[in-house]
């Protein structure tokens, strides 16, 4: 039997920047994609009272056939609850939702003239054998089997983990270590089991060259997503994004810090260029300070605007096709959806994007949410302010000059805190231009031959 | 039973170190660990706080104005409160120090007044809530010790509760891992939470909140760690502290009918004079007056 990877949560997914047009400012700014985390997985969770719609991505790159994933749900799920979703609105969220680079051009000095600003989003987006009567044999239940779009999917119930460990495992599921444990814990807190693999078949049929987002709605008070068996099969952290889409307001974690990612500062211009570079770094760095052990708040914001806007916001229909149901259904289905413009009606959904590096040690338990009332915006923002260049030589134009360096030195020192990038490096790399050099100290020429 | 006397071994009131220790943690949180806690709103909820306490100890003609605890109630429920509107945490102040002089059982109040405050806001308003998640490791060893050193100090007579209250809880905690299979590390984990500390050694320890006998309290720290761990991890709500504590409230009043026993008072005065030389012992019959 063919070993299948078992993907708990952690498929292996690039995380690309991606181009997008910024209807905010009109002009669009072109990038290479670049790798920015591994084994990074995002997930929307839709939250209303105990009603959840969740959303994985699945960004697997490998052999199909070798794509599994076993996820712990709270409730049996019927056919209907279960539903292939559309990978490029998850995409549009991230786009959406993304820490972004802000531009500002200095005034002349000398004279009133225009600002621009742009800004741009750096993204972080990213054979069944059946045998009823030995998975009864071994207390374990095969509730239901459904075959939706591409994927064959079964609904488990166990009574012991090592049934279901070895059921899994001669059904070609390859276990990671201890996994029997963290199974037999889900099991006795009355979980189901949510297996997936690709219906090879089903899968050419419909045409896709990559897998779409399986989504599960349910009700249940449990506000959380499993990531301990995601944590048992990884070489080192797992990224993972949660976009939280509420009619009420923020969503946090309840048993680890959900902390601000720093926002708002000033940065050398030549970061321009090297936005996916600054934030991964930027991230990698806030995470150690943290001591490993938080939840990045990265994006809270009212779904009806932006200010800056990475990409626009989500359309009642996308929003729809995300599982919030709370939202008027006044649309058709439709293929994969576009970037449309928002539309103009309010509607009541608030969205949070987590980010979070985790592994067994520093996250031992499950991730556990609230949603809250607080509507407060939040943005990662970072801010690049052109100086201006222009030849004139007015006094207000010296003194602006004579400024500069010092503005400089801010920027520089404000990336280097962020980064733990060495300082003198970034230095090297900012372009002082006709900014004056300091002058010189008046000690210096006291005993100078 | 009659009630009989209380020996205070109290060398200070321990409200003042509770005090400090609220004071310290409150300007941690803010300026370390982020606590979404504005100073307007901070100095909201002690002004509401400190004039609730003062008009309802004038119209129910207390012989004096006690500051101590509602500035108690005020730094707790600035540590826990979570809103963006000053009326919430206003009205929040108001109703857990007014909760002290109206919702009273046979000359005692039983709700803890920042529990109920919570709980009240959290009932009648979607714009309040309480963060559970947000306290760090580090903040959370610094508090433990800075709370077992509130006990260790004061002595205070009414710690029982405290102690039953983790016992139980740390029994339940650890027993459910074990039942589950879990990893030691989750229990932990589950444990090393800022507000499970304010929790248990600011509010549960309320003594005038807390039934009057040994045995009593001890039962009533039994049922709330039974109930928060069933709301938390049956039930699957957030902050089943504070609700577990405000069921179980409603039993104060049975478990002294059933358990009779000595009305706490807190210490009236303190003076240097007092915390130097002498373990004061005030003796009190049950006056039912709330400070």
């Amino acid at each position: 039997m063919r070993g299948m990877i078992v993907k708990l949560f952690t498929a292996t997914c690039l995380i690309a920047l991606t181009n997008t047009g910024f209807s905010f400012c009109g002009f669009y700014v072109a990038k290479a994609d670049t790798k920015l985390f591994n084994k990074a997985s995002q997930v929307v969770l839709v939250r209303d009272e105990d009603r959840t719609v969740l959303t994985m991505a699945n960004d697997f790159s490998g052999d199909l056939k070798e794509f599994a994933i076993v996820i712990p749900v709270p409730t049996f799920l019927e056919r209907e609850q279960i539903h292939i979703g559309d990978k490029a609105i998850i995409e549009h969220l991230d786009a959406y939702s993304a820490p972004r680079l802000v531009e500002y051009f200095d005034e002349d000095p000398c004279r009133v003239t225009r600002y621009m600003e742009m800004n741009m989003m750096k993204s972080a987006g990213a054979k069944r054998q059946r045998d009823d009567a030995k998975a009864a044999s071994l207390g374990v239940t095969i509730e239901a089997e459904y075959t939706i779009g591409e994927y064959d999917i079964l609904i488990l119930s166990a009574k012991q983990s090592d049934g279901l460990q070895t059921w899994l495992v001669d059904s070609g599921y390859k276990m990671p270590k201890g996994a029997e444990k963290v199974l037999g814990s889900y099991i006795k807190q009355k979980m189901r089991f949510f297996v997936a693999k690709v219906n090879l078949t089903e899968q050419s049929k419909l045409g896709y060259t990559f897998l779409r987002p399986i989504q599960v709605a349910y009700e249940s008070p449990k506000f959380m997503l499993p990531i301990r068996l995601g944590t048992l099969n990884a070489d080192g952290a797992q990224e993972l994004y949660v976009y939280a889409l509420t009619r009420k307001g923020r969503v946090e974690t309840t048993n680890y810090r959900t902390v601000k990612l720093p926002t708002g500062m000033d940065l050398p211009i030549y970061i321009k260029n090297d936005f996916g570079d600054f934030y991964r770094d930027m991230f990698a760095e806030q995470v150690k300070r943290e001591n490993n052990s938080v939840v990045f708040l990265e994006y809270a914001w009212d779904m009806n605007w932006c200010d800056p806007c990475a990409a626009d916001p989500l359309s009642e229909k996308e929003l729809r096709e995300l599982g919030v149901f709370w939202i008027s259904d006044g649309t058709q289905k439709g293929g994969p959806g576009k970037l449309r413009a928002p539309p103009t009606a309010a509607r009541d959904v608030f969205v949070t994007r987590l980010h979070v590096r985790y592994d067994a040690d520093r996250f031992p338990e499950d991730l556990f949410f609230q949603v809250t009332g607080d509507r407060q915006n939040f943005q990662g923002r970072y801010v690049l302010r052109h100086p201006w260049k222009g030849d004139e030589d007015c006094d207000e134009a010296v003194r602006y000059r004579e400024g500069l360096r010092d503005r400089f030195e801010r920027e520089a020192k404000q990336l280097a805190n962020l980064t733990g990038w060495d300082i003198n490096e970034i230095r090297g790399k900012i372009d002082f231009g006709r900014v004056p050099e300091p002058p010189e100290p008046w000690w210096r020429k006291l005993w100078r031959r | 039973m009659p009630p009989n006397s209380l020996k205070s071994t109290g060398r200070c009131d321990p409200r003042l170190y509770q005090i400090t220790v609220l004071t310290v943690l409150l300007i941690y949180g803010v300026f370390r660990l982020d606590f979404d806690v504005r100073t307007v709103q901070v100095l909201v909820i002690l002004a509401v706080v400190i004039i609730t306490q003062y008009v309802c100890s004038r119209v129910v003609k207390l012989p004096r104005f006690d500051i101590r605890s509602p500035l108690i109630s005020g730094l707790s429920l600035c540590l826990l409160l979570r809103t963006n509107s000053l009326l919430i945490a206003g009205v929040a102040g108001l109703v857990a120090v007014a909760s002290k002089f109206i919702l009273r059982w046979n000359g005692k109040h039983f709700f803890n007044p920042t529990n109920f405050g919570l709980i009240v806001m959290l009932i009648l308003t979607e714009g309040a809530w309480v963060s559970p998640g947000q306290w760090g490791s580090v903040a959370f060893f610094g508090f433990l010790l800075a709370c077992i050193g509130g006990l260790v100090v004061n002595r205070a007579t009414r710690s029982d509760v405290t102690y039953a209250f983790l016992a139980s809880y740390i029994v339940l905690l650890f027993g459910r891992a074990f039942w589950l299979g879990d990893p030691v590390s989750i229990p932990v984990h589950q444990l090393q939470n800022g507000a499970f500390l304010i929790f248990a050694f600011f509010m549960i320890s309320d003594p005038k909140t807390t039934p009057d006998s040994r045995p009593g309290r001890i039962l009533f720290a039994f049922l709330v760690a039974s109930g928060a761990v069933g709301i938390q991890y049956g039930l699957y709500r957030t902050n089943a502290l504070l609700w577990s504590l405000a069921v179980f409230a409603f039993l104060v009043p049975v478990i002294d009918y059933l358990t009779p026993g000595i009305r706490y008072q807190w210490q009236q005065r303190f003076s240097l004079n007092e915390f130097l030389i002498s373990n004061t012992d005030v003796r009190t019959a049950a006056t039912g007056r709330s400070t």
